[in-house]
């Protein structure tokens, strides 16, 4: 079953790279600006190889790409990805919106037709 | 404005949808135990519910399909946790087989719908907690369907209603 592009495998690796608190800081930095691996571990209380393997873990979900520039990792949002994963969740919303939608025209139907 | 708010919680695989409806809360909780109400609603009007087995109350199931355009059918399940009428409900929703039977029980995922009084509105709101990611992929297909069919134009009037 393939929807967005996405496999079922891809999709349990992006969600499981996203349950992270320390990974989703690292996709919301790295949207903003492409980040060198040296410059994440900076920011986090925890060491160099903790921080690269939670890099690795969101590289394997497509959210982000690494690229090496001389002696440096740089990563950079894997917007594709980052984008598909987006409209599965928006796709959900819809359908509830859609039932709301129903709903809002059964109770309105149920108010014109009562009292017969 | 009937959709107040959706929250996405990654962390524990959650989708919260907030509404706000014209009813009384007793009104609302026959949208769900009125199989004919939610046969209504359930299924997008491309793809209608049908339940030929309903039964809300703790421990009871419920068992749908839903006929797609082609004929096609889509079975799906319900087994009931827990009712507080007309407050409070939780089940759990799976995807069934072409005998009307669970694919995999142990595949569902956990709805919580809480109706409280809102003023002269009922605020609903319906948390979906899903087992895997793939489970809610399989979910958003309907939706996926429901999408084609209905104008984009309209989820937006609704969103900006």
């Amino acid at each position: 079953m393939v929807v967005h592009g996405l496999s079922d495998d891809d999709a349990d690796r992006i969600f499981h790279a996203l349950a992270d608190r320390t990974r989703r800081d690292i996709v919301t930095r790295v949207l903003d600006a492409e980040q060198s691996v040296s410059d994440l571990a900076e920011r986090y209380s925890m060491s160099f190889a903790a921080v690269q393997k939670h890099v690795a873990v969101l590289e394997r979900a497509g959210l982000v790409r690494k690229v090496r520039r001389g002696r440096e990792q740089i990563v950079h949002a894997g917007l594709d990805v980052i984008h598909q994963a987006k409209s599965l969740l928006e796709s959900y919303e819809h359908l509830w919106r859609h039932r709301v939608a129903r709903i809002d025209a059964l109770l309105a139907e149920n108010d014109t037709t009562r009292g017969d | 404005m009937p959709v107040l708010d959706t929250r996405l919680d990654t962390d524990d695989l959650t989708l919260t949808v907030v509404t706000e409806i014209d009813a009384t809360p007793e009104r609302a909780w026959q949208l769900w135990a009125d199989h004919r109400q939610l046969e209504q609603w359930w299924g997008p009007p491309t793809w209608p519910a049908t339940f030929h087995r309903h039964e809300l109350e703790p421990g009871g199931e419920s068992r749908y399909f839903m006929t797609g355009p082609d004929g096609s059918k889509g079975h799906g399940w319900f087994s009931i946790v827990e009712t507080d009428a007309p407050n409070r409900l939780v089940f759990k929703d799976g995807f069934a087989g072409e005998d009307g039977e669970p694919t995999d029980p142990e595949d569902y995922g956990t709805v919580t719908v809480t109706i409280e009084p809102a003023g002269e509105r009922t605020r609903m709101s319906v948390q979906t907690r899903f087992r895997s990611a793939e489970q809610l992929k399989a979910m958003t297909e309907m939706g996926m369907a429901e999408g084609m069919t209905e104008a984009m134009g309209q989820i937006d009037a609704l969103v900006a209603a």
